[in-house]
């Protein structure tokens, strides 16, 4: 048994036992897990996938004269920003379009640019065009604003996400006879192709499946710099189906996240085209997780092998919500480049990059080991399994000629 | 003697059989690349043409006579690496097998010499890493 703080001690004297989350798979392979337990202090996770649930707020500082821009409309580089805040503040969201994109009208569109792009090419330094309009105030008299802002002259851009990270995803097939376009990518007819989105072994939600060290304050790598769980994330879901391992066999427990874009580095925040479904921002993410007992480090070292996911449909069975199931693989069988699914062999692509997970686990490990990230003790934690807390579908209510809710 | 063509039929001339003309009027070997039916129902075909050079341009006058459009394969794909992330997303999708991860790095690689220009991994890149070079 160790204490956060306990381990905090060791990473200052520099005695602190730091591994990512496939060496420790190695490591209990090895030694076994009550003597790696014994010796490693924190394990290091990575994922970097296309996250939607993702937006930039930015105070972009007063003019002269002032001008007000909530309640107003504000674009940047031509994509729309919520104007719903105070004077100067804005949010721009991942998968926000300009107005004049044609989107899927001559189906499927091509999203070249979007929300995700402008906040990549913000953290890339470069300048970005904001184009505003406010009605004008006695306090705030300008009703027109066109400027180019850099993310080093704006007062605070923190990058908000309110879903990250989830802790397993889908695998998507087409079961249909047309090739569809979707958020998991291009799907080929009649099982053409299976496409996942999650760096399985190395997936931080995976590592500590019941989140017994990571909640509210845990400070993570974010995008490349540091940042903080800032929620549980929406739709999350800690009641769902688990195997023996306690590792979930669907989407489950989710993730939103705070930092500073000023600290992020480009290569860690992306933005992303969807063919025919969208634009989105892909995130670096990496979480810390002590090695606080011996359980902890059983389930941090579950490798691929022992990480399921659900098959499904997504020409009928996903967007109609029956909640079919075709199968269950696990990650290595996805990252072999072939699984199969009714009898049929069939290719995997992934649209979360594995290579970038492993450089994010190592990149954190090395700010640990350089004694420039400690751990965080949560400050309280997510509802777990036993809270009943889970995951509602939309229940609708009709509206009704006299507009009166029912 | 070969060439590489990129045929495009219009919806018109999909169900007609053009190709097999070019083996019996001109005497041509031809070997199919790719072959695609768009939803709109416009024929693509990328096909490989091997015989007598005076006959290929005889065949290629005869099928734009016909209305096909018809285009050498000039056109190559390039990876602009920094925009690569290594996601995989392009892997599956690709019809002769030009792209594959390589299992130590886990890196997406691509060999311009199996490539057909076919321009699929471009829609299926999520950061556009892949471009067209015509």
């Amino acid at each position: 048994m160790k204490t956060i703080a306990e381990i905090n001690e060791k990473i200052k004297t520099g005695k602190a036992v730091v591994v990512t989350a496939e060496e420790l798979i190695e490591l209990c392979r090895e030694k076994g897990v009550k003597k790696t337990a014994s010796q490693v202090d924190v394990v290091t996770t990575g994922t970097f996938g296309p996250m939607c649930s993702s937006g930039l707020f930015l105070n972009i500082g007063h003019s002269r004269p002032r001008i007000k821009l909530g309640g107003g409309r504000i674009t940047l580089n031509g994509v729309p920003a919520y104007a719903g805040l105070a004077a100067v503040d804005l949010y721009i969201g991942a998968t926000a379009l300009p107005d004049d994109d044609p989107r899927n009208s001559l189906h499927p569109g091509n999203f070249t640019y979007g929300g995700g792009h402008v906040i990549e090419e913000l953290v890339s330094g470069k300048d970005v065009k904001l184009e505003a309009i406010g009605y004008g105030t006695d306090c705030y008299p300008r009703k027109k604003l066109a400027t180019w802002i850099n993310l080093k002259d704006v007062n605070e851009a923190i990058l908000f996400n309110p879903r990250n990270c989830y802790q397993n995803y889908n695998v998507a097939v087409n079961l249909s006879k047309k090739t569809i376009y979707t958020y998991m990518g291009i799907l080929k007819p009649e099982l053409g192709n299976a496409n996942y989105c999650s760096a399985g072994q190395l997936s931080p939600l995976l590592k500590d499946p019941y989140l017994k060290t990571i909640g509210f304050g845990t400070r993570i790598f974010f995008g490349g710099g540091p940042g903080y769980v800032a929620w549980w994330g929406t739709q999350f879901n800690p009641s769902g189906k688990r195997k023996e391992n306690g590792i979930p066999c669907g989407g489950a427990a989710t993730l939103a996240l705070i930092g500073d874009l000023k600290a992020m580095k480009p290569e860690f925040v992306r933005g992303a085209s969807l063919v025919g479904y969208g634009v989105s921002l892909i995130v670096g993410i990496g979480i810390p997780i002590p090695i606080l007992n011996e359980e902890l480090c059983r389930q941090a070292a579950v490798p691929d092998g022992e990480i399921w996911a659900p098959v499904v449909d997504y020409s009928q069975d996903y967007p109609q919500s029956t909640g079919r199931v075709l199968g269950e693989v696990n990650y290595a069988q996805l990252k072999s480049g072939r699984i199969e699914i009714l009898g049929k062999t069939v290719p995997t692509g992934s649209l979360s990059s594995y290579r970038k997970a492993r450089e994010i686990a190592s990149l954190l490990k090395s700010w640990i080991l350089q004694k420039q990230f400690f751990l965080t003790q949560p400050i309280f934690f997510f509802p777990g399994p036993e809270s009943g807390y889970t995951f509602k579908m939309l229940k609708e209510k009709p509206v009704k000629q006299d507009n009166k809710p029912n | 003697m070969g060439k590489k063509l990129v045929l495009n039929f219009p919806s018109s001339l999909v169900d007609k059989p053009i190709i097999s003309s070019l083996v019996r009027e001109f005497n041509l070997d031809f070997n199919i690349l790719k072959a695609y039916v768009t939803p709109e129902e416009e024929g693509n075909l990328v096909l490989e043409l091997t015989g007598d050079e005076g006959k290929i341009g005889s065949a290629i006058r005869h099928l734009k006579g016909l209305g096909v459009k018809v285009e050498l394969l000039s056109k190559e794909v390039e990876m602009i690496r920094e925009r690569c992330t290594d996601c995989t997303a392009c892997i599956p999708q690709c019809p002769v097998g030009a792209l594959w991860m390589d299992k130590d790095s886990f890196q997406v690689k691509f060999s311009s010499e199996k490539c057909i220009a076919c321009g699929i991994c471009l829609k299926a890149c999520p950061t556009r890493a892949m471009v067209l070079r015509i």
